[in-house]
C-alpha cells in the first residue's frame, strides 16, 4: 500500500494521543510556552480567551494567522485554532498554515445558521462541541474526529459542562440497554445518523475521543469531568485569567492524570492563588449564552 | 504474565485493550509502587513532553530506569522518544536505548500517514509473510541506532521506524491503533523469556 495522508484513522488517532491530557487556551507565544512547560498536551491559539470574547462583545472571528504561526513556532506540542461554525474558508486558511486541529467553535460568532462545515473534505482533523448525543453524532457524521462538551465557555462555572457530559454519557448507557428494534426510533428522536448510533451502542462510548470543555477552572473541576467519564479536558479562560497561571496549569495537568486519587488531588489543589473570578451561568441573560449555537 | 502500561497520559487504554483481548493481565502504572511484580512495561503514544514532566513530578525516572535494566519495555511513538538517549532537544528522557530520535520528523498533523511496512521479525507470527500496516501520527524518526541496538523496520526510503536493543523495543508508529496484534505478540515474547 502506498502512503496515505489525511485518513480518518490519523485524524482520530491524534485525538487518541491527547487522551488523559489538558489542552489550554493561549493568546501569546509566552502563554504557549508556559502551557507547554506545565505539561499541556496541546494549545488552542486564539486572540482572546472566551471570558474576554464575552466582555468585548461584537463579532468574534478566526484569529490572525500571524499570531497562530508565532505560537506554532514557539512550542513542539500540537497547536489548535478556532474557526466559526460553518465558515469553511476560515477552515481552509487554518489548514493552509498547518494547524494540527481545527475547533469549529460556538465561542466564535456562527457564520452559517443551518450548516456546519463538511469536515470530510479536509486533511486536517476537526473537534466540535456538543450538548447531547445527537449533536455529537451529527458532528461525527460531518467528519469531526474529536468531540468536546460545550459547557458555557468563559464563565468559570462548570455546571453546563457537567450537564452536557451527563447527557451524552447517560444517553449512551440508555442506548446500550435498548432492544435493537428501538434504536431507529431513538436515532430519529435525537436526530443522529443510524449507523453511528449503532456503532456507539456496540462500543459503549462515542466512536471518537471525547473531552470536556467550558467552565473548567480548578483541578477539582477537571478531575470531576474525568471521573464522569470524559477522555481529557480543555481549559480556556480558567488558567490565564487566574492569579498564578503556571502553577494552576501544572496542577490541572496532574489532576487529570491522578483524577481518581483524592490525596494527590488535595496536594495539587493547595496554594494555587486566586481562581478566575467567573460568572454564575444562571445569572447570565439567555441572549448572552453561547452553548445554544450549533445545529 | 502481568504487563504494565504507563498511564500518565496518552493512549494507554488502547494498549490495555489489545493486551486484555490477548488474555494478558494488564495494569495502569501512574506511581513507582505500581511497577512491582510486573513482567514488562509499555510506554504508550501521547505527548512525550507531558509524559516526561509527569514522570519527573512523581519520581518515576529512576524506578523506570531500574525496571528497564532487567525487564522488557516497549515505547510506541512518544514512548520511543522517552526510551531514547537523545531527542535533540531538552526534555526528560529515560536514556535506556542507544537510539537518537527526531521528534515530529515528518512535519505537522496534515502530514500524518498510514503505510504498509515490511517487518521481517513479525513473520514468525503469521502463516505466510505479510506486510504490517502502520499508523504514523506526528511521528518521530529513529535517526540513528548505536551500540547493539538494531533496526527492525524501515520506510521505503530507508529511514528507521522500529528498533530493538536486547529486551527494549521502540516503534515510531502505533500498533495499538490497529487490529494486527503481531507487534504485541513480539514484545510479549521478550517478557516470556524474562519470566522463564
Amino acid at each position: 500500500m502506498e502512503q496515505q495522508v489525511g485518513t480518518f484513522a490519523v485524524k482520530k488517532g491524534l485525538a487518541q494521543m491527547l487522551k488523559g491530557g489538558v489542552i489550554m487556551d493561549v493568546v501569546t507565544p509566552e502563554h504557549a510556552r508556559i502551557a507547554e512547560d506545565a505539561g499541556a498536551v496541546a494549545v488552542m491559539a486564539l486572540e482572546r480567551v472566551p471570558a474576554d470574547i464575552r466582555a468585548h462583545g461584537g463579532v468574534a472571528r478566526m484569529s490572525d494567522p500571524e499570531l497562530i504561526l508565532k505560537i506554532m513556532d514557539t512550542v513542539s506540542i500540537p497547536v489548535m485554532a478556532k474557526c466559526r461554525i460553518g465558515h469553511f474558508v476560515e477552515a481552509q486558511i487554518l489548514e493552509a498554515i498547518g494547524v494540527d486541529y481545527i475547533d469549529e467553535s460556538e465561542v466564535l460568532t456562527p457564520a452559517d445558521e443551518h450548516h456546519h462545515i463538511n469536515k470530510h473534505a479536509f486533511k486536517v482533523p476537526f473537534v466540535c462541541g456538543c450538548r447531547n448525543l445527537g449533536e455529537a453524532l451529527r458532528r461525527i457524521g460531518e467528519g469531526a474526529a474529536m468531540i468536546r462538551t460545550k459547557g458555557e465557555a468563559g464563565t468559570g462555572d462548570v455546571v453546563e459542562a457537567v450537564r452536557h457530559a451527563r447527557s451524552v454519557l447517560g444517553d449512551i448507557r440508555r442506548l446500550q440497554t435498548m432492544a435493537e428494534e428501538e434504536v431507529m426510533a431513538f436515532a430519529k428522536e435525537i436526530g443522529a445518523p443510524y449507523e453511528l448510533v449503532m456503532e456507539t451502542r456496540a462500543l459503549g462510548r462515542l466512536p471518537v475521543v471525547n473531552f470536556a470543555a467550558g467552565g473548567i477552572a480548578t483541578p477539582a473541576d477537571a478531575a470531576m469531568m474525568m471521573q464522569l467519564g470524559v477522555d481529557g479536558v480543555f481549559v480556556g479562560s480558567g488558567i490565564f485569567k487566574s492569579g498564578d497561571p503556571a502553577r494552576r496549569a501544572a496542577a490541572i495537568v496532574k489532576a487529570v492524570t491522578h483524577y481518581n486519587d483524592p490525596y494527590i488531588l488535595a496536594e495539587v489543589s493547595r496554594n494555587l492563588g486566586e481562581p478566575m473570578v467567573g460568572r454564575q451561568i444562571s445569572a447570565i441573560p439567555e441572549t448572552e449564552l453561547i452553548a445554544g449555537r450549533g445545529w | 504474565m502481568r504487563i504494565g502500561v504507563l498511564a500518565l497520559q496518552g493512549d494507554f487504554a488502547e494498549h490495555i485493550a489489545v493486551l486484555r483481548r490477548m488474555g494478558v493481565e494488564a495494569e495502569e502504572v501512574r506511581l513507582p509502587q505500581h511497577l512491582h511484580s510486573l513482567d514488562g512495561l509499555i510506554i504508550p503514544g501521547g505527548e512525550s513532553t507531558t509524559i516526561g514532566k509527569l514522570a519527573v513530578a512523581y519520581d518515576l525516572i529512576e524506578p523506570l530506569r531500574d525496571f528497564g535494566k532487567e525487564k522488557p519495555i516497549w515505547g510506541t511513538c512518544a514512548g520511543a522518544i522517552f526510551l531514547s538517549k537523545d531527542a535533540r532537544r531538552q526534555q526528560p528522557l529515560l536514556n535506556l536505548m542507544d537510539i537518537t530520535v527526531e521528534r515530529n520528523a515528518f512535519g505537522r498533523q496534515v502530514d500524518s500517514f498510514e503505510i504498509d511496512l515490511d517487518v521481517p521479525v513479525l513473520n514468525q507470527f503469521s502463516s505466510e509473510p505479510r506486510p504490517y500496516h502502520a499508523v504514523f501520527i506526528r511521528a518521530p524518526l529513529i535517526a540513528s541506532v548505536e551500540k547493539d541496538a538494531q533496526p527492525l523496520a524501515c520506510l521505503p526510503d530507508g529511514r528507521i521506524v522500529a528498533a530493538r536493543q536486547g529486551h527494549l523495543l521502540a516503534t515510531s508508529f502505533h500498533p495499538e491503533l490497529t487490529s494486527d496484534d503481531r507487534f504485541h505478540r513480539y514484545f510479549l515474547s521478550f517478557a516470556e523469556k524474562a519470566e522463564s
